[in-house]
């Protein structure tokens, strides 16, 4: 059972970081959507197997649904062949280096650390008898109430900032 | 059985590859897809961690992350479509207005 979870989780993360290096290899900005979409997908299934099936739902509807269809429409709007110019081969090739270097340096310090005990009361029991969504709830409305206030703010800002922003003229 | 550090580095492999695309495309809106991707992989680590300690504060901080990044989006893009009808092209390296 536990070998079979193991391999669920390669397999996934397989998926996972082949569909990413789809989104930053693919020449047509449409085929890196797709690609985007199935890493989101894979995403989500690690949030289930965390225990966490609200993110879950809330991952795929919110970004493989919204904004996905959002950077869909624009770059149908924009309407971008698929030619695509690279970049100066030094520049790929610092970046590739850049970000193993970074890539390095996070593993290690991974490894480095001792992996601590659990500390909180929420465990998969707790989640199956009271429920992920309410536990959510309970936390959102209670200890991140101001912060939840100040998110509301936020979306409102960028609704009227995108429509002021994407007008013809102001 | 399937540990923290799994997470962890499977994490750290997606954040690097979104750093390769940001660094290396030039379409603003796939280097846009990219920074999706970054902030993708925080959320895994986040969830992992909140999974591991037992504690619901990280998934409350994903929650916080989705909202800013759905901000992010409708503003970015705007700003795409904005700047396309004033130069018909999205590519980065003519973003050089303000470069001396």
């Amino acid at each position: 059972m536990e070998y079979l979870q193991l391999f669920f989780f390669y397999l996934v993360a397989l998926v996972a970081i082949v569909a990413g290096f789809c989104v930053i290899s693919c020449k047509n900005p449409i085929n890196s959507a797709i690609s985007l979409v199935m890493t989101f997908f894979c995403l989500a299934i690690f949030y289930v197997m965390l225990h966490a099936p609200f993110m879950a739902a809330i991952q795929i509807m919110v970004y493989a649904g919204a904004i996905m269809v959002l950077i869909i429409f624009v770059m149908m709007l924009l309407n971008q062949g698929a030619e695509v110019i690279a970049r100066y081969r030094h520049a790929v090739i610092g970046a590739f280096v850049a970000a193993a270097l970074m890539m390095v340096q996070i593993i290690v310090l991974i490894k480095q650390g001792a992996v601590s005990a659990t500390v909180g009361p929420i465990s998969s029991d707790v989640i199956e008898t009271v429920g992920h969504t309410e536990l959510i709830g309970q936390a959102l409305f209670t200890d991140f109430l101001l912060p939840f206030e100040i998110a509301s703010i936020l979306l409102l800002v960028a609704i009227v900032g995108a429509v002021v922003l994407a007008k013809r003229e102001v | 059985m399937i540990t923290i550090t799994h997470y962890m580095v499977l994490s750290a492999i997606l954040f690097s590859m979104g750093t390769v695309g940001v660094l290396t495309r030039r379409n603003a809106i796939v280097v846009f897809m990219c920074v999706e991707l970054m902030l993708n992989s925080v959320n895994l680590t986040f969830i992992a961690l909140s999974s591991h300690l037992g504690n619901m504060d990280g998934q409350i901080f994903v929650f916080f992350i989705m909202t800013v990044a759905a901000a992010e989006a409708a503003v970015g893009l705007a700003l795409m479509i904005a700047y396309f009808r004033n130069r018909e092209s999205i590519d980065v390296e003519e973003f050089s207005l303000l470069k001396w």
